[in-house]
């Protein structure tokens, strides 16, 4: 039987006071890549921060577990040990601590930290740049995902790896996540669904509102978001009770 | 010299309008009595101390060293290959060999600013002259140690620093003391005189007691061409440190930097300000400063840019990072425009350590303590003053050091 790797039930989250979540489930098995689609402030970032424990992401009701194990009240870094590896949007910039510095904690290879600066096609040079300091757009991406790699979990979490990049760059990404794939699982959250042209996704959901309005196929889902913008979720949400299913 | 002597006497009692007044006369003026000797010779604690403030035993990476232990110059000497191109000696042994230093001798500072620049010509206890011939780039640092090895004594030293014309060097000065001296007050006041085309870094590392006050009084003047880079660290706790040292930029092209550091902990109060005063075409000036403040520990950040002369250019930059709700800063940047087309600007930023920024961290494995650690550190970072690599390593060095306890 297949074993889950992510498993988020009936989770509800409020920052300041404010729901951002309502009563989300999402199964993510071994191997299995989901693809989460959302129109903005509809709460995908916001559910990759709450997987990853961060304070001001209030957990009201629900719970999260990691290959089984219960992970809703762990700090951070415990759970991303337990082999979370995740990429981010906007990642803050920090003066005076180097990416060299942060990838050296999460690798002791150098070996491995010089054969994926290789992949993502950056200097070695670049270890040396305070971390997201005057980066730009590409080399942001580039960054996250060599440090997502180096940090080397079973689950990939990606938010939006595919935006703010341009062409050449995109297919270097999406190569080297389509080769990460071949043995993680993922969740990869994305605005337009230009990473699906590099890898192969298998269930995709529609956030809506903090809430998992529409899980189904991957390119189909993609095509009726295409089509009809995210209006067709938000019409399917009202006339439905239950979660729609492409 | 009576002239100053007057004017010192008239000033003993003016307080200082930055920083708490201090009673000059709790002080002791009866030092220990050292003898000349190298410094390989002193005893292990005042090598230690010194090499914590940036100031080596050996002399093969210092092409010159000076070494004062409370009233008494212990050891001075420039290494071989570096002679004819530096001088260095005690600033009395200077003004009885060259009849000229007069010319230089509280003529940047005022002797009757207040009661410590007034003590300081009172009660003279020595100081460094150090002398970059001309032309002469030296390419290794020259070092200054003023220690003070007797509880509660009072040093007040008197440095004056001539980069000659076309010279380049690097000094690094480092006051400290015993570990049994717990009060005291020193007074350093240092003159610099950056000629034509001359190039000066200047890195002054002090590290004091709990109960001691330090009260440097420093300026410099710039000539046409010339570069003046201040640099300025203090991480250990003290009672009290004022200071707001000013540099002028007086010739064409004349540049001036302050970079200061300041990691105010337990209960210090620290007033540090940096001042450069743009005189001529071209000149150019930048402050930058990096404060934190944890425990009760309050600082004053100041800086002050003055622009006199059409076509300059200057920019301050003053950051804080609070560590503590017991803790405080104060950030003063003032700018002071006094002639059409003087570009002067600003910034100021206090705060605490970013959540978001440990949040990331800790998304790298880092547990909450190590990522404000890193934080902090990151915070102190020396590469964005632009120091020669060898320096810029050197401090880092002395910053990681001073700071490893702490953090």
């Amino acid at each position: 039987m297949r074993e889950a790797i992510l498993e988020v039930q009936n989770l509800s989250v409020e920052v300041s006071g404010k729901r951002i979540l309502n009563d989300v489930n999402l199964q993510i098995f071994e191997g299995e890549v989901h693809v989460l689609f959302g129109p903005n402030g509809s709460g995908k970032s916001s559910l990759i921060m709450a997987i990853l424990g961060f304070p001001a992401y209030r957990i009201v009701s629900g719970r999260i577990l990691f290959r089984g194990k219960d992970i809703t009240y762990l700090p951070t870094n415990e759970r991303v040990k337990m082999g979370i590896s995740v990429a981010f949007q906007n990642p803050p910039a920090i003066r005076g601590v180097k990416l060299g510095g942060i990838l050296k904690h999460l690798t002791q290879s150098e070996k491995k930290i010089n054969d994926l600066l290789t992949k993502v096609n950056l200097p070695v040079s670049f270890l040396e740049r305070d971390v997201n300091f005057g980066f730009s757009g590409g080399e942001i991406k580039k960054s996250e995902i060599l440090q997502a790699l180096a940090q080397n979990g079973r689950l990939l979490i990606l938010d939006e790896p595919d935006s703010g990049v341009d062409v050449e760059n995109l297919r270097v990404l999406g190569n080297v996540i389509n080769e990460a794939l071949k043995d993680r699982s993922a969740l990869i959250i994305t605005h337009l669904g230009i990473i699906l042209q590099y890898i192969n996704a298998d269930i995709a959901h529609v956030l809506m509102n903090g809430t998992i309005a529409c899980s189904g196929h991957p390119t189909k889902i993609l095509g009726q978001i295409l089509n009809e913008g995210y209006a067709w979720c938000e019409k399917c949400l009202k006339i439905r009770t239950q979660r729609c299913e492409l | 010299m009576s002239e100053n002597k007057n004017a010192a006497l008239r000033a003993i009692n003016k307080p200082s309008p930055f920083g708490p007044d201090l009673d000059i006369s709790q002080y002791s003026r009866q030092p220990k009595n050292w003898e000349p000797c190298p410094i390989s010779s002193l005893p292990k604690e005042i090598l230690e101390k010194a090499i914590e403030v940036g100031v080596l035993p050996e002399q093969e990476n210092r092409a010159a060293t000076f070494f004062q232990i409370d009233h008494s110059v212990i050891f001075k000497a420039v290494q071989e290959i570096f002679e004819n191109k530096v001088e260095i000696m005690s600033v009395k042994e200077a003004l009885k060999k060259y009849v000229w230093l007069k010319d230089y001798w509280w003529k940047i500072i005022s002797v009757d600013m207040d009661k410590y620049t007034a003590l300081a010509e009172l009660y003279w206890d020595q100081g460094y002259f150090i002398r970059i011939l001309e032309d002469q780039k030296v390419t290794i640092p020259l070092q200054a140690c003023l220690f003070i090895s007797t509880d509660n004594l009072n040093q007040n030293v008197h440095n004056i620093v001539i980069a000659e014309p076309g010279s380049e060097a690097q000094i690094i000065t480092g006051c400290t003391l015993h570990s049994t001296v717990q009060r005291g007050l020193h007074v350093g006041i240092t003159e610099f005189y950056v000629k034509e085309d001359a190039k000066l870094t200047f890195t002054m590392i002090h590290n004091w007691a709990q109960n001691f006050d330090s009260r440097p009084r420093s300026g410099a003047i710039i000539e046409d061409n010339g570069l003046f880079v201040s640099n300025y660290m203090c991480f250990k706790p003290l009672k009290s440190l004022q200071m707001y040292p000013v540099a002028y930029c007086r010739g064409v092209n004349a540049r001036a930097r302050f970079n200061t550091i300041i990691y105010g902990v337990g209960r210090s109060y620290i007033d540090v300000g940096s001042k450069i005063v743009l005189q001529n075409e071209g000149c150019r000036g930048e402050v930058i400063s990096r404060t934190i403040a944890t425990d009760e520990a309050k600082i004053y950040a100041r800086g002050l840019l003055q622009g006199e002369h059409s076509d300059t250019k200057a920019h301050l930059e003053c950051r804080g990072l609070l560590l503590s709700d017991e803790a405080m800063i104060y950030a003063v940047p003032e700018i002071v425009a006094k002639a059409k087309g003087a570009e002067l600007s600003h910034e100021a930023a206090v705060g605490k350590i970013s959540e978001e920024q440990i949040q990331y961290l800790m998304a790298r494995g880092f547990s909450k303590s190590e990522a404000e650690a890193l934080i902090v550190r990151g915070f102190m970072d020396v590469s964005i003053f632009g120091l020669p690599k060898n320096l810029e390593k050197e401090i880092q060095r002395m910053v990681d050091m001073a700071t490893g306890g702490a953090l």
